[in-house]
């Protein structure tokens, strides 16, 4: 079968749909960790409570639904730009700025310790994101 | 700096890292037959989610969601998402040769670029140690926590 293409959209729609894939990701990312960092190790409480308890734990806690929110959106968002912007574009870049985003948003919400070793990656991502655009 | 993730662990990373990327082919190949959904049709989205390479793609992404909580509850945001990124060399050779997109130069090095960043970043410990994590490990089993970090 032959593979016919529809991708049509202009660099600064492209970019757009892009960002909001990405900035809602990072909301949802960061929620959802947060949360699952106050939910604790779930293989321990699997162990402990079962399946059944592990998915109660997680599907109880309010920043854990708001995070599921906002990865819906950006789901959303995702197969808007599918539609119009080529996989090998768009899956990557999004991604990538998820990544970049979320090292922000982890040092800054999370107080991870996002070191010299990580905010490195963050350039080589950045210049990877900058090839993927050309 | 200690570096103990368990072989379930890196199972889970796995799949994380597959789900992912075979997820988001599937859903491409889908939307590709959907068509382009524009602001004016919208409704498009609900035909999009009936289609059975969306179906299948929106499964893959919920095993990805699963495994991606679970090593969310032991491991940093800002380790587990990088660790996906080999998933873009298997999502670069299911674009080429599935859907047959053109790939530049251009691309594959920006590709490289993102797999090698990356990889600084799984080299580093998976974990921040916070207060209470201290406490909770503490009362751990010996060899069931996953990962003890620290400053480079």
């Amino acid at each position: 079968m032959i593979y016919v293409s529809h991708i049509h959209a202009g660099p600064i729609e492209t970019w757009a749909t892009i960002l909001t894939v990405a900035a809602t990701a990072v909301a949802g990312d960061v929620l959802t960790a947060g949360a699952m960092r106050r939910i604790g190790d779930l293989d321990r409480i699997r162990a402990k409570s079962g399946l059944g308890g592990a998915v109660r734990a997680v599907t109880s806690s309010p920043m854990f639904l708001l995070g599921v929110l906002s990865m819906a959106a950006s789901f959303f968002s995702l197969l808007f730009t599918l539609s119009n912007v080529e996989l090998s574009l768009a899956a990557p870049a999004s991604a990538s700025l998820t990544f970049l985003g979320n090292a922000f948003a982890a040092k800054l919400f999370l107080k991870e310790n996002v070191d010299r070793r990580r905010w490195l990656a963050a350039l080589f991502v950045c210049a990877g994101v900058f090839l993927l655009a050309k | 700096m200690k570096h103990t993730l368990t072989p379930q662990r890196y199972l889970i990373l796995l799949a994380v890292m597959l789900t992912a990327s075979v997820g988001d082919t599937l859903l491409s190949h889908g939307m590709s037959q959907v068509g382009p959904v524009t602001l004016a049709h919208l409704g498009l989205l609900l035909v999009a989610i009936r289609n059975p390479w969306v179906i299948t793609g929106i499964l893959c992404l919920l095993g990805f969601f699963a495994s991606y909580l679970t090593a969310l509850s032991w491991a940093d945001l800002t380790f587990v998402l990088p660790s996906t990124a080999f998933g873009y060399i298997v999502v670069a050779f299911l674009a080429k040769f599935w859907l047959h997109e053109p790939i530049t130069p251009y691309r594959w090095a920006g590709i490289l670029l993102i797999v090698c960043g990356v990889g600084f970043v799984a080299n580093g410990p998976s974990l921040t140690p916070h207060e209470a994590q201290h406490a909770t490990e503490e009362t751990a089993p010996a060899g069931e926590g996953a990962v003890t970090g620290g400053t480079q």
